[in-house]
């Protein structure tokens, strides 16, 4: 193990945590501002929409996010309206396209996780609304949407994880994030595993801090469904 | 304790109501008045529509017939894609805030602190300002017993706590009639006594009340007129003297001897 050519490349496998980080956390950002809408939306199983929104989470569920990233950076790029558009001052950047494919696909699971969260409200709870005079529109803020959130919380870290482990995709266009950078070390001086391994150890202590970062915040918003220790 | 007579303003009147789930009709037309301290009790074997009844007043159900008024003023109801509903939601939730509602479950809201849980209604619908309606939850909490456990989670409180609180959040929206749907059904037997109660303080109050219930002696004494509900309808109703002592028809006479083996 070539620890000394790992240590010499520091500063690479820094700035490539950096980009796994800026990539995940804002896919998973952009994810979010997709799935609230469009679970809501399907909550309420609106004609045509309702339709629509169940294709989109089909399809970004059903396919490989790979797939889909290769569709958004080789795919669009073969039509030259889209090369002559504005667009393409977007799509140029790989950077971009990893974006657009990891938020549509994270959007789409998150969307599938809030809708089931927002559906497993009580009943109760929402007649409770009803009964003082509360509007629709406030219940699903003041209820319906916090109490999702907190119901939503252990599954969505798991969604968080998964998106970690899978902008790994990015490496494959050309984007330097951690595995990209395992694969250039190894690259360079003919390794056979001393990057990949590095790689591997900062996903690990990665998502060992996005776990812990979960469960600390699932003890603080769930602290409604512990039984108090003085009674 | 209570005057016979009605005296005080009509609070809460209800029209020859009717309900059908399906073919089945579940409240065959049954109208009913409170006035200003009245506590009425609502009583009747299980499935004779005492909740359906006490759902239709706030429209947590619609009704396919008659006419609900609160403290005067008449809920606008019209037909709607096979339905009976509000003509102006704002009307209905206007009214609904002046009519507090608790549950045989409580539903207290979960992810809300005790605290929070009463101060929702007031601030966010009556707009009243925080310190304000922290003020009223406070005296609210004293009043149900509760004071000090105001950062508690529902899922923290036993069944009786819950309950209490869930009538001091119905309290909070200051309604000129209460409605109780069985508030001690789901408690466990020695929780029973602290909710009753709070329920009694309120009618020595002079609280208007609506009060579902199989505590028949509970009902004895605390009610100004008890309404017995046989199929959804109004069998008989009376002050608590007569229908418990000297009821009059078969049905409630069969459904006393029932309960009284209980
Ligand atoms: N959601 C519903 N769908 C169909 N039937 C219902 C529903 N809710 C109540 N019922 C029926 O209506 C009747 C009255 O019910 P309910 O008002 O709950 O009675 P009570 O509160 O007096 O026990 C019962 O026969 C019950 O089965
Ligand atoms: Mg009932």
């Amino acid at each position: 193990m070539r620890f000394d050519l790992i240590f010499k490349h520091a500063d690479m496998f820094l700035d490539s945590i950096v980009m796994t980080l800026e990539l995940t956390v804002a896919s998973l950002a952009i994810g979010m501002l997709i799935a609230m809408p469009v679970a809501v939306l399907r909550t309420m199983r609106l004609p045509y929409i309702d339709a629509v929104l169940r294709g989109y989470v089909f399809v970004f569920r059903g396919t490989p996010m790979l797939v889909q990233t290769y569709l958004v950076y080789y795919g669009l790029s073969q039509f030259e309206f889209i090369r002559d558009s504005f667009l393409w001052t977007v799509l140029r950047s790989p950077f971009n396209c990893a974006l657009i494919a990891f938020s549509l696909n994270t959007g789409a699971y998150t969307a599938e996780i809030l809708r089931g969260a927002i559906e497993a409200t009580p009943k109760g709870e929402i007649e409770a609304a009803q009964a003082i005079g509360m509007s629709p529109l406030r219940m699903l803020r003041r209820i319906v949407i916090p109490g999702a959130f907190r119901r939503a919380l252990p599954q969505y870290g798991n969604e968080v994880i998964l998106m970690l482990h899978g902008s790994t995709v990015a490496s494959i266009i050309t984007i330097q994030d951690i595995l990209g950078a395992g694969r250039t070390l190894n690259g360079k001086y003919y390794l056979a595993y001393e990057g990949l391994v590095t790689a591997a150890v900062l996903y690990l202590a990665l998502t060992f801090l996005i776990a812990g970062a979960f469960g600390i915040a699932a003890r603080h918003l769930q602290a409604h469904l512990r039984p108090a220790s003085t009674r | 304790m209570h005057g016979l007579e009605p005296s005080g303003a009509l609070r809460l009147a209800v029209r020859d109501l009717h309900k059908s789930y399906g073919s089945l009709e579940v409240l065959r037309g049954i109208s009913l008045e409170a006035h200003q301290g009245d506590v009425i009790a609502l009583i009747g074997a299980s499935g004779s529509g005492k909740s359906t009844f006490l759902r239709c007043i706030n429209q947590l159900e619609d009704c396919s017939q008659g006419e609900i008024f609160v403290n005067g003023e008449h809920l606008d109801l019209v037909h709607r894609k096979g339905r009976r509903v509000a003509r102006d939601p704002r009307q209905l939730r206007r009214i609904r805030s002046k009519l507090g509602f608790v549950f045989q479950s409580f539903n207290l809201w979960s992810h809300m602190t005790v605290l929070e849980n009463l101060i929702e209604g007031p601030t966010r619908i009556h707009g009243m300002h925080r310190d304000e309606a922290v003020a009223l939850a406070q005296s609210l909490l004293e009043r149900v017993g509760m004071k000090g456990r105001e950062g508690a989670y529902p899922a923290q409180l036993s069944g009786g706590q819950q309950q209490r609180i869930a009538i001091a959040r119905a309290l909070a929206m200051q309604p000129e009639v209460m409605l109780f749907d069985e508030p001690t059904s789901a408690l466990d037997p020695e929780l029973v006594a602290e909710v009753l109660a709070v329920i009694r303080d309120l009618a020595t109050e002079g609280r208007t009340m609506l009060l579902v219930t199989h505590e028949m002696a509970f009902a004895r004494d605390v009610a100004s007129k008890v309404v017995f509900l046989h199929k959804g309808l109004v069998e008989e109703s009376g002050p608590p003297a007569e229908i418990f002592g000297a009821p009059k028809s078969v049905r409630l006479t069969q459904f006393l001897k029932h309960v009284r083996l209980n």
